[in-house]
């Protein structure tokens, strides 16, 4: 059906019209935006617990009633898996909690995980009627998803999707990141007979080894992959699709289709003087030690560097993850390093006025250019050389150039480079005839499916770094194209 | 379900364990390696595929005990399940015939030499195997070496079996011999980079199985990070074998010891605390 037609409708249910007139508009734009309750800088920045502490029931009642429920609701079109948002914040603005997280959960099936995590100031909220035409701070859209979908967790509530009769057909994903995660839980749906392999003892991919506890806790994901358990959705761990057994040993055993979702996994470095040094690690070593390791938990095996001046090389997500983890075990001195400024940096906006409230030092429009260590090879200094920014490179943003003779010393104990990932290569070497991109992506079609028709893709592997959202989205997706692609076979 | 099947000394520090793990024994090639974890609180350390049987569906590791992880797996008993096992990982060994090879092993590094050997030997190779260590006691898998050699000489540092001296007087001897077409060596670092130094003065292709810390196994983290030929490669997806005439051995002697005492201070404690 016409999408728009499809809203008209849903908004002029008589619930919907009733609450519209409850609140004049003209009240509810005056309205000031909620704030996220949040654990004090101070307190935070020295401990590992979750720094938004949610909405309660009054201030979610509250910010939902600032939403317009607008005729044409632009806020969808900025979320790329289409939650019916208007909707499920009316629900919300009259107290029916369990009613909003079903309906965003008709479309997106981590909604706890994506309040916490999405850029919303670059999607819903970017296209939120008060952005655009008010020039007034959005609807809280990212907390209210949080609120709705905590609220169902802690209810002990949580809705099991209704599942098709089961068809016995095998389906396999390689990987149990959020795209995968996605992808399964459309699958289990549809009746199939799901089975995800990941590399690592964890289930949740960059979800559990990535993202910090003090972000995105790892209870919360938890709770999602038990329920996809209780779909029926079986989870193989220590399993290295490609290694372990082959695409082609998998589908000896009987499995029909296949969803790629290896991720971005592998670190770069500068490839600078020193960058081997010890002291000196990626983002993803540092944050797999820590998060997946527990090695700054006491008596867990794994050991981790720290001390008293940490430099991180980056401006992204995994950057701040990375030096708020740092503080927080200790460092005196946390500091960014980025080679552009703070306008161009492409961490979500809610983490970069985090880590300045928690204290961390912003090295803006500076970059290393080589790293010196002591006698037993530990780095002690990394020299920095500012920069400038001149035109626009291919990414849109203004090109960083190096000011010659402004290198400066500067004492630092562990350096942690967050400066991007590659595609995961595992699988499309394994793969004999996957056709990958010169980046190392795997090229889909519009169905995610690959150039081997059994085998679909989609996240990290496909888009290089992207977000979580994304990554679901393509999960949806590719259930959607194969689930199309084997009942055509099976007509045929 | 990876549940040890037996388990063996060699010698007081280096037990050779077979383990259950079906899938893993019939993908494996010579020169692969698992990452095994301990419990929900242990580590995941890198250990070579020493052999392995498809029918039994067994794989054989064989562990010097050097710090927590190592005590930890070797003081598990027959019957017990080791938590996590995830591999076979790394590159295989290529394996062809290239005329005479001669292997060089020191200390526990025979155990991931033995198939390499067996490689080798059955694609039609000469095969001289050197083996080192510190002395008798500390030898392991002579039998199984000499049956896939066709010489095996023997040093030791002390004298106290073979020929007193280290490993690179054993291949000087075979190289100012014969002509050798390949060399293959794995051991200590130190070792691995005088027996590189060795055959670079006689100009013979050589490869070496390096044995850095590793994280996750996958090439997800960069830990096991060396310097090769002056790019810097990821020894457990490019690896773990390199042209040793190009690895640089004292980066990566520098590297190893990045946790030497936390490392140190973890089995002091672990050790007290049975
Ligand atoms: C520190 C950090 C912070 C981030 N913060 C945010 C944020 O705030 N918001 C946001 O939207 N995005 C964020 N991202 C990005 C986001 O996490 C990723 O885009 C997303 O996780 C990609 O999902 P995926 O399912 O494609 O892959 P991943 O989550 O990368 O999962 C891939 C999984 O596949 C496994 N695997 C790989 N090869 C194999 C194989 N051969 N066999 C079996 N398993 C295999 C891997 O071990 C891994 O577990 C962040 C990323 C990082 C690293
Ligand atoms: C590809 C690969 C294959 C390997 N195969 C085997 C094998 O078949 N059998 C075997 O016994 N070992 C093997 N190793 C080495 C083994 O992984 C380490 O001995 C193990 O990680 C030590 O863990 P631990 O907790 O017992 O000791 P730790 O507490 O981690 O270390 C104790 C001491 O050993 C040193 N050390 C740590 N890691 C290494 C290392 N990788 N090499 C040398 N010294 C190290 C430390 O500096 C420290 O002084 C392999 C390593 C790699 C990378
Ligand atoms: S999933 Fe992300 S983009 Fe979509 S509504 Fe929720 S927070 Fe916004
Ligand atoms: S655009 Fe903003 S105000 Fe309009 S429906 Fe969406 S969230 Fe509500
Ligand atoms: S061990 Fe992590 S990349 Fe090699």
């Amino acid at each position: 059906m016409d999408l728009k037609k499809f809203y008209k409708e849903q908004r002029a249910q008589e619930w919907r019209a009733d609450i519209r007139k409850d609140i004049k508009t003209k009240e509810r734009v005056s309205m000031t935006r909620t704030k996220m309750l949040e654990q004090d800088p101070n307190i935070r920045n020295k401990n590992g617990l979750e720094v938004n502490l949610g909405l309660t029931e009054k201030l979610a009642m509250e910010e939902a009633r600032r939403c317009i429920d607008c005729p044409d609701p632009t806020c969808i079109s900025g979320c790329p898996v289409n939650i019916y948002i208007p909707k499920f914040i009316k629900k919300i603005e009259i107290g029916d909690f369990l009613g909003a997280a079903r309906i965003i959960k008709e479309t997106n099936s981590l909604p706890a995980v994506c309040g916490r995590v999405c850029p919303q100031e670059k999607q819903c909220e970017a296209n939120c009627f008060y952005t655009i035409k008010l020039g007034q701070p959005p609807v809280a859209i990212g907390f209210l998803e949080r609120f709705a979908a905590d609220y169902e967790q802690n209810s002990g509530k949580m809705a099991v999707p209704d599942i098709a009769e089961s068809n016995g057909i095998k389906v396999a994903a390689v990987g149990s990141g959020p795209a995968s995660l996605a992808w399964a839980t459309d699958m289990a749906r549809l009746g199939y007979d799901v089975t995800v392999f990941e590399a690592l003892h964890e289930i949740g991919g960059v979800l559990k080894y990535g993202i910090p506890d003090f972000r995105l806790p790892n209870s919360v994901v938890d709770v999602e992959i038990d329920n996809l358990r209780t779909m029926g959705v079986k989870f193989v761990t220590n399993f290295v699709v490609g290694r372990t057994a082959s695409i082609d040993d998998l589908r000896e055993q009987g499995f029909e289709a296949f969803f790629v979702a290896s991720g971005a996994g592998l670190p770069r470095f500068m490839n600078i003087p020193g960058e081997n040094f010890n002291g000196i690690f990626s983002s993803n070593e540092f944050l797999t030690r820590i998060n997946l390791m527990g090695a700054a938990k006491e008596d867990y095996d794994t050991p981790v560097s720290l001390g008293k001046n940490i430099a991180v090389i980056g401006g992204g997500n995994t950057a701040m993850d990375s030096v708020r983890m740092s503080k927080r075990l200790g460092a005196e001195r946390a500091m960014i390093v980025y080679r552009r400024t703070r306008a161009e940096m492409p961490a979500r906006l809610e983490e970069v006025q985090h880590a300045i409230e928690e204290e961390i030092e912003f090295l803006n429009l500076t970059s290393p250019i080589e790293y010196l260590a002591n006698e037993k090879g530990k780095v002690t200094h990394m020299i920095l050389q500012k920069m400038e920014l001149g035109e626009p490179d291919d990414s849109g943003r203004r090109r960083p150039i190096p000011i010659e003779g402004s290198e400066y010393k500067v004492p630092v104990d562990v350096v942690i480079v967050a400066v991007g990932v590659s595609p995961n290569p595992l699988i499309p070497a394994s793969v004999k005839g996957l056709k990958t991109t010169k980046w190392g992506t795997i090229i889909v079609n519009d169905d995610f499916q690959t150039s081997i028709e059994d085998i679909f893709a989609g996240g990290d592997i496909v888009r290089g770094g992207a977000t979580v959202i994304l990554a679901m989205g393509d999960g949806r997706d590719a259930a959607t194209g194969m689930d199309e692609y084997i009942q055509n076979k099976i007509k045929k | 379900m990876n549940n040890i099947v037996s388990k063996e000394h060699f010698s007081e520090n280096v037990v050779k364990l077979v383990v259950h793990a079906p899938e893993i024994a019939k993908s494996r090639k010579p020169g692969h390696f698992v990452m095994i974890k301990i419990g929900k609180k242990g580590e995941r350390i890198p250990l070579t595929i020493a052999g392995a049987d498809i029918k039994a569906g067994t794989i054989d590791l064989v562990i010097q005990i050097v710090g927590v992880t190592s005590h930890k797996l070797t003081a598990l008993n027959v019957g017990d399940e080791i938590t996590d096992l995830a591999g076979p990982l790394g590159q295989a060994t290529h394996i062809e015939k290239v005329g005479t090879v001669l292997a060089a092993g020191g200390g526990v590094g025979t155990a991931p030499l033995l198939p390499i050997v067996e490689g080798f030997k059955k694609a039609g190779n000469r095969v001289i195997t050197v083996l080192a260590a510190r002395n008798k006691d500390l030898l392991i898998l002579e039998d199984q070496i000499r049956k896939y050699s066709d010489e095996v000489i023997i040093m030791t540092d002390d004298g106290s079996y073979g020929t007193k001296g280290l490993v690179t007087h054993g291949m000087e001897e075979v190289i100012k011999r014969e002509k050798v077409d390949l060399a293959i060596t794995i051991g200590p670092a130190v070792m691995m980079k005088f027996a590189a130094l060795t055959t670079k003065k006689f100009n013979i292709k050589t490869l070496a199985s390096l044995n850095t810390i590793m994280v996750d196994g996958t090439g997800m983290c960069g830990a096991c990070r060396i310097t090769v030929g002056g790019k810097t490669k990821f020894v457990c997806v490019d690896g773990p074998e390199f042209d040793a005439h190009q690895v640089d051995f004292d980066e990566m002697l520098m590297r190893l010891s990045a946790y030497r005492e936390e490392e140190a201070v973890a089995y002091e404690k672990h050790m007290a605390s049975l």
